[in-house]
């Protein structure tokens, strides 16, 4: 299999504390991959990994056969982008600022240039606007380019975050919990979102804990239990095994579907 | 536990952030004892609402009835004073403090140690992985510990009302299961409980009545299950597939 995102063994450690143990992946070409875990089973550290946010104790990440640099701005510059769990916008810029500071890895003017305003810069700088713009409306903002992004309802944060992150022309997209706080409504919106956004060529891998959404998003699921790779596998192998039932899942969806049915009935 | 009387009652709430109109007009009440859900969809002012509620923010018009006494114009120390918790969306621990200082904070209204102690352990038996590292900064801890830290630290100054904001958020499923279990023993001890949640299955199932705010207004109301069962809730917030 030809993996665009390969990581061979990696193990991190934290003083006494082994958040991952010799995990090995590879991410395929225009695939969705699912993350999913217990807490503190060592999810968001893996990106933290893949991003060049931590040197990995042992075991190292490819992309495109090339080892990644331990340097996030680098790693984005390489192509591969993400999105945190705690969002991290700039709170007092606008939306349409957040996603041209993803814009910047890609802007290739000199400082000179940048200076004096030279027409090259100009150009670049209308470049960037159009492509924000263009971004802003492919997650659904448009209505919220000029709004603070503090102002911004916690969903909408996230999407903002997945703008600026496709803003650096990425080829593997990292999100972390993308759907965290949206409701059923806005959760699908997102599901479609990462199709389309997978549509224009770009690797995803996801963590989250809506399992619903992970079940019908992704064609593989990798199950992270107090940091080893515990399952992987289609998303039906995955949802059946007992061992993720047991770490995981805990009851099964059907007692709450159990609940519905009685609520109908007493209509 | 009477579970008859009226123990919050937002009166034609309205809340802004300067010119933006966050909640409009929203009433709703929660009788003692029972479980209470805010749904709707981002945006719609459920969390503005919590925050009015416990101080943080001053509504531009309307009242906020605790026992019947209004406590709108009251700063947020003395509404924890009387007894109203808040487990705010995002966390906002303090990250560089331990796990048991986050704790021991949410119980600084509070003098008596041997019952603070006996909560912790509380805690720790529902969270084994706080108790574990009760002495490790609050920071180093992942996203859906630091969710299970702020629920602790707000059940710390043993709440006559309960405010949770997305409880579930970052939580596994199994995780969750469990924080919804313990809301339901929390309320069989006599916590009135007030809760917004995404997962508004989960919500629905367990609330005893719960409130639609949609753009800042409450468009329906109901018991959890006239609502899980409400064709328009299940097609707006229960997804689809959940209708069949």
């Amino acid at each position: 299999m030809n993996a665009i995102l390969e990581a061979t063994g990696v193990t991190m450690q934290f003083g006494g504390l082994t958040a991952l143990n010799d995990v090995s992946f590879g991410l395929s070409e225009g695939e969705i991959i699912g993350l999913i875990g217990p807490n503190g089973a060592g999810k968001t550290t893996l990106f933290n990994c893949l991003t060049g946010l931590y040197a990995p104790t042992a075991g190292q990440v490819g992309l495109r056969g090339t080892t990644l640099p331990v340097d996030p701005a680098r790693v984005t510059q390489q192509g591969v982008a993400r999105t945190f769990q705690n969002i991290r916008l700039f709170p007092s810029m606008t939306a349409e600022e957040n996603v041209l500071v993803g814009r910047h890895v890609r802007m290739k003017q000199n400082p000179l240039s940048s200076l004096l305003h030279g027409p090259g810069f100009r150009r670049s700088e209308a470049d960037a606007a159009e492509h924000t713009a263009k971004l802003l409306a492919f997650v659904g903002l448009t209505k919220f380019s000029d709004e603070l992004a503090r102002n911004l309802p916690y969903g909408d944060q996230r999407r903002l975050e997945i703008a600026r992150a496709l803003a650096t022309e990425p080829s593997v997209l990292l999100l972390d919990e993308p759907t965290a706080g949206m409701n059923a409504q806005e959760t699908e919106a997102t599901r479609q979102l990462i199709f389309a956004i997978r549509d224009l060529g770009i690797s995803v891998v996801v963590i989250e804990h809506d399992t619903k959404f992970i079940f019908t998003l992704c064609d593989r699921v990798l199950v992270l239990v107090q940091g080893e790779l515990l399952v992987e596998g289609t998303p039906d192998e995955v949802r059946g095994d007992p061992r993720v039932v047991e770490a995981y899942l805990g009851a099964p969806p059907d007692e709450v579907d159990a609940q519905i049915h009685a609520a109908e009935e007493t209509r | 536990m009477t579970g008859s009387s009226t123990f919050l009652e937002v009166r034609d709430l309205t809340v802004a952030y300067g010119a933006i109109q966050a909640v409009r007009d929203v009433s709703f009440t929660v009788e003692e004892g029972q479980i209470v859900s805010l749904i709707g969809s981002n945006g719609a002012g459920k969390t503005t609402t919590l925050r009015t509620i416990s101080g943080l923010l001053r509504p531009v018009s309307g009242e906020v009835l605790l026992g019947g006494v209004p406590i709108h114009k009251l700063p947020a120390h003395e509404i924890l004073g009387r007894g109203v918790a808040h487990s705010p969306e995002g966390r906002r621990l303090f990250a560089r403090m331990t796990v048991e200082e986050n704790l021991r904070l949410g119980a600084y209204t509070r003098k008596d140690e041997a019952g603070i102690v006996s909560d912790l352990d509380r805690i720790f038996d529902l969270f084994p992985v706080l108790g574990e590292r009760r002495r490790n900064k609050a920071g180093l801890f992942s996203g859906g510990e630091q969710q299970m830290l702020a629920i602790g630290r707000s059940l710390m100054s043993r709440p006559k009302l309960l405010m949770l904001d997305e409880p579930s958020m970052g939580l596994s499923p199994i995780m969750t299961q469990k924080i919804f279990s313990t809301v339901r023993d929390l309320q069989q001890q006599g916590t009135t409980v007030l809760l917004v949640e995404q997962n508004a299955l989960s919500a629905l199932a367990l609330s005893d009545r719960a409130y639609v705010i949609d753009l800042g207004r409450t468009t329906l109301s109901g018991t959890g299950r006239e609502l899980l069962a409400d064709p328009r809730v299940q097609e707006a917030y229960l997804g689809e597939g959940v209708a069949s």
